[in-house]
């Protein structure tokens, strides 16, 4: 199932000089750029792996696309977003994250129905791996 | 449906250099280089004779021509205090103007930015510093201190290797400047033959002469709104040829130091006198703010004695 999280995620993956071109305007905007993967793309999985700090202070792409490349080297088959975070005051959250790399095969989610007290039904998605 | 119509690219038949070279904003950095820099003659033709290079070479790839990204990783050989950051800065404004360099910083680093200080740390802090540096230029001061021969443990070697590594794979990203005193970066370039053959662009910066000294300190006074009187001139002379003999001689540096502890002499006198002071009396230095200094009576006490 192509899993939809993050900007762009409807529509086709972007090309490198695509990504290229979001990372230079999120550091334009002077936004961090942090890269984080996973394997489990569950929607309450907000805790996806860094991969290494988040880079402050960079002035160009090349930078990001060096770490990511190395990020896609290491880990060929699983996803890898890009996350953007703004430290204005006021905002100081991320502001932008987008998914760079799925795996081949994507997982799925199952749903499993729970009857609690009475006629109360509690719902549990999971993730199902290929 | 129709097939989408195949646009011939436009190739121009002429350039006019000329008209690029002022267009392109080259022309205005060169002249700033002329205009604030005093002196380096060598080094300024060097700088022209780059930028004519890439000009043209620019200009091959508009009209189609065989290029191929040039090498533009440079070293800056000089004694202390001959401008070789400031020329940097100029060179990463005229990269960037030609389009060599996406952004056209200058991230500035020396040994202890890049290696660490146990092992695994080296690689993730040069990596950091040449992430900043990318669309950039990325100059590296005292690098010969990255090398070390006598400790073969020693992890300056890791932060050199992945250097070596980006300067190759990157070219199009950043530009790499080395610079150092000359007779050591020497030695690294011989140690380390990897470098060598990599940087394309030697610039050896000369030594100011006395009179260019004296240029440089006015025009150092003048950015702050101080000036010499013409006794201060004369005693300012005498200085720099005295100050040349001593130790530990820094050219520009030197002198800006010197005109600092100037300033100084001066305050103490103005503030002494008790008299009412004027805007030109507080900008004037004279001849007793200089010939007060140390380097008149020889250095500091431990250089005397040691001369003796």
């Amino acid at each position: 199932m192509r899993i939809t999280q993050g900007c762009f995620s409807f529509l086709p993956d972007l090309t490198d000089d695509q990504i290229r071109a979001q990372i230079d305007y999120c550091l334009r905007n002077d936004w961090a750029i942090g890269i984080e993967y996973t394997d489990d793309p569950h929607p309450r999985n907000t805790y996806w792996d860094m991969w290494g700090n988040p880079m402050f202070d960079l002035k160009d792409a090349a930078g990001v696309m060096m770490e990511l490349d190395a990020c896609r080297k290491a880990n060929p088959d699983v996803y890898i977003k890009l996350i953007a975070f703004d430290s204005t005051r006021g905002f100081e959250t991320v502001r932008t994250a987008f998914i760079v790399q799925r795996p081949k095969v994507e997982p799925r989610f199952s749903m499993t129905r729970t009857d609690v007290r009475g006629r109360s039904m509690n719902y549990t998605l999971s993730t199902v791996q290929p | 449906m129709p097939q989408a119509e195949v646009l011939p690219v436009e190739t121009p038949e002429k350039i006019d250099l000329a008209e690029d070279f002022q267009a392109s904003g080259v022309a205005d950095i060169l002249r700033e280089l002329d205009e604030e820099l005093i002196g380096l003659a060598p080094v300024k033709q060097r700088i022209r004779e780059t930028a004519a290079l890439l000009l043209v070479d620019r200009a091959r790839k508009k009209l189609g021509l065989a290029h191929e990204t040039p090498t533009l990783h440079m070293s800056f050989t000089g004694n202390p205090g001959v401008g070789k950051t400031t020329v940097a800065l100029k060179m990463a404004g005229l990269l960037h103007r030609l389009g060599y360099v996406r952004k056209g910083h200058l991230v500035s680093v020396t040994r202890d930015d890049l290696v660490g200080q146990y092992i695994g740390h080296t690689a993730p802090k040069t990596r950091e510093v040449l992430k900043k540096a990318m669309g950039g230029v990325l100059f590296i001061d005292e690098a010969y201190y990255l090398y070390k021969p006598d400790n073969e443990r020693d992890y300056g070697q890791e932060a050199i290797e992945i250097l070596l590594q980006v300067m190759e794979n990157h070219r199009d990203d950043l530009v790499v400047i080395l610079a150092g005193y000359a007779d050591r970066m020497d030695n690294f370039f011989k140690s380390n033959p990897g470098f060598r053959s990599r940087i394309a662009h030697h610039i050896e910066f000369p030594d100011y002469s006395d009179e260019e000294l004296l240029r440089i300190s006015q025009a150092m006074l003048a950015a702050n709104e101080y000036r010499f009187d013409p006794a201060g001139v004369e005693a300012m002379r005498a200085y720099i040829a005295a100050r040349r003999g001593q130790p530990h001689f820094a050219n520009a540096r030197s002198i800006r130091n010197a005109l600092d502890r100037a300033r100084l002499r001066q305050a103490n006198r103005l503030f002494e006198s008790g008299a009412p002071v004027d805007a030109a009396t507080l900008s004037t230095l004279t001849a007793a703010d200089i010939n007060a200094s140390r380097v008149f009576a020889g250095g500091l006490a431990h250089e005397r004695s040691a001369a003796q």
